[in-house]
């Protein structure tokens, strides 16, 4: 990964299209980071902290699932958001920031929902649905895997 | 010492990587495909992510999903297993930049030995035997000085090749033009690389391989030969160690030459060196798997080390825990690798569910499967369920004693080798053991299994 110019188009063209506020990438000793104007400045997702904090997110993962489908089965009519990809899950585009979305929000087709960090890269997730959010099925910064149900909408 | 290891495979090899690591105190990450949901190897592994899809491509080759599995688990190593990823270089390029352990050689190693034209001529600068063959060739008129000095049948074969594509015999002049461009064309649509060689071909040898085990400080191992000349199309049905007709001295030889080589190219982990033996018992190499092999089991019950252990510790910076005097053959092992595949309908894979599955067992029985009752067999990835190893004290006896096992043997719901297994083992030039790699065409064509 070579940040040469054509990189550093590719990526201002990424964050102006997007709702994100800000990206960092890190390779080696090179770092780039770039923030909207109006962004807020706070700390960066880093891998450190994730590794030490995924037997946790782990363990509760296991909890919630075993939680949801205790509970109930997902109403017929329901459909769902699922994960495209494996990374980590993040409701809102910063840490402790406003979520993308909560239950009994409505969403349409296209809307980003959340996003899914994997290998320090951002990616927002757009539902694939609409209707109004449920339930919200995993926890800000627990990993994901692909096909796992992230959202329910109706 | 390594402390949480993805397994980036599935099936049976999964879950001998998940057993060694339980055995040493390793954490265990499996990835799976939505096809492979309800696998053994999800189950048992400590954590388990979906990777994608059914496609291979999408999930067991999903170089950016494994990575992200290892990173957001905090897994420090990854284990290859055989086939999908173990040799591929690119991907061991990306493990070394996240600083993740790849179980496996180096980049340098995989491609030097990957390069079958590059690997022959490692191993001639070694003084290790290669068949009689040629450099690159640019066309078939510059094989002609080879073969007026050689003369025919020989064999052209892709550089970059592999798994019986890019290669051709040729018997004569005609069909040697013929089969050149052929070759060059299929190796280029395969491998993206058209450079072709020549080598002289020996007719029906037999295919001994010496597994070899090399660590970070420059010490190597070799293993007693295994003999694995029982193919179907280029694929192996059957092995054993050691081979009915391979001498002590023979033995050490190959032995000797597997590891002068290893040595010389720094290869650090498990590897396997394969060589053919003609009919005057000259062997010569073939070629050199950088990888775990699907028959390491045979070894390791005629000499009681635990190779994919070993494996994992040398991958984390042990030294080798036995020298060359602790290998010491003991007793017959043989092989048979039980597939989900209809013997009387040219091997057609049959994948679905074993609706029953009763496994032998008793001295001297080793089952390496991934299959229980209710198990359904995907029907996008290999049609193998397991593999059958028996052990005995000398040939005979672990050959009773794999006709026994495969007696006892039920698989119901798909078809299976397992009666074929039985055919082979009860034929009378197998008991002999004079039989070369000619011996499946020869006396199991399809007409002859239908009886």
């Amino acid at each position: 990964m070579s940040f040469n110019i054509e990189y550093i188009e590719k990526l201002v063209k990424l964050l102006e299209e997007s709702s994100l506020s800000e990206i960092m990438l890190q390779d080696g000793e090179q770092v780039i980071e770039m923030r909207k104007p109006d962004g807020t400045v706070s700390a960066c997702h880093s891998g450190g902290s994730l590794a030490s904090s995924v037997q946790s997110t782990v363990l509760q993962a296991q909890q919630v699932q075993e939680e949801s489908t205790e509970e109930k089965e997902a109403p017929k009519t329901s459909k769902t958001i699922t994960s495209p990809m494996v990374g980590t899950f993040y409701s809102s585009s910063t840490p402790g920031g406003k979520p993308f979305v909560q239950v009994g929000d409505t969403v349409s087709t296209g809307q980003v929902v959340c996003i899914i960090e994997a290998m320090k890269l951002m990616n927002e997730i757009e539902s694939e649905v609409s209707g109004k959010i449920t339930k919200i099925c995993i926890e800000d910064g627990q990993p994901v895997e692909y096909g796992q149900i992230l959202m329910y909408v109706e | 010492m390594i402390k949480k290891l993805l397994i980036a495979n599935r099936g049976e090899i999964a879950l001998r990587i998940i057993r060694a690591c339980r055995e040493l105190g390793i954490q265990t990450v499996a990835i799976y495909s939505q096809a492979d949901t309800d696998s053994l190897h999800v189950s048992l592994a400590d954590e388990a992510y979906c990777v994608g899809p059914y496609q291979s491509e999408k999930s067991y080759l999903n170089i950016p999903a494994i990575i992200s599995v290892a990173l957001t688990t905090g897994a420090d190593a990854i284990h290859p297993g055989y086939g999908f990823m173990s040799e591929r270089a690119d991907f061991v390029e990306i493990c070394n930049d996240h600083n993740l352990t790849f179980i496996g050689p180096s980049v340098k190693s995989i491609r030097e030995m990957g390069d079958k034209a590059n690997a022959r001529s490692t191993m001639k600068a070694h003084g290790v035997p290669i068949t009689p063959g040629t450099d690159l060739l640019k066309d078939a008129e510059s094989a002609m000085k080879f073969i007026k000095k050689h003369g025919y049948p020989v064999i052209i074969k892709a550089t970059a090749g592999g798994g019986g594509k890019g290669m051709r015999i040729a018997h004569n002049d005609r069909e040697l033009k013929e089969m050149f461009t052929i070759c060059q064309t299929e190796a280029q649509n395969a491998f993206g690389n058209p450079d072709v060689y020549i080598e002289k071909f020996i007719e029906n040898p037999r295919h001994i391989e010496i597994q070899v085990i090399a660590d970070k400080y420059g010490k190597v191992r070799y293993f007693p030969e295994r003999d694995c000349s029982i193919q179907r199309r280029h694929q192996k049905l059957l092995e054993e160690s050691p081979s009915s007709v391979i001498s002590g001295s023979i033995r050490k030889a190959m032995g000797e030459a597997a590891v002068k080589v290893v040595k010389a190219i720094h290869y650090e982990g498990v590897g396997t060196v394969e060589f053919l033996l003609d009919k005057n018992n000259k062997f010569y190499f073939m070629e050199m798997n950088t990888r775990l092999q699907v028959e390491h089991g045979v070894s390791e019950m005629v000499t009681g080390i635990d190779i994919v252990q070993e494996q994992i510790k040398i991958a984390s910076g042990e030294k080798i825990s036995f020298s060359q005097k602790d290998v010491i053959l003991n007793g017959h092992a043989i092989e048979c690798r039980i597939n989900a595949e209809d013997t009387e309908k040219d091997f057609r894979p049959t994948p679905g569910e074993i609706e029953g599955y009763i496994i032998p067992g008793g001295f001297g029985v080793r089952v390496d499967s991934h299959a229980y009752t209710g198990y359904k067999i995907p029907p996008y990835y290999d049609s193998m369920i397991g593999k059958l190893i028996c052990w005995g004290k000398t040939r005979e006896d672990a050959r009773r004693r794999m006709l026994r096992a495969l007696e006892e043997y039920l698989i119901l719901g798909v078809k299976t080798t397992i009666d074929f297994h039985k055919k082979i083992l009860s034929h009378d030039k197998f008991i002999k053991g004079t039989f070369d790699t000619s011996f499946i065409e020869k006396y199991f064509s399809e007409a002859k299994a239908k009886k």
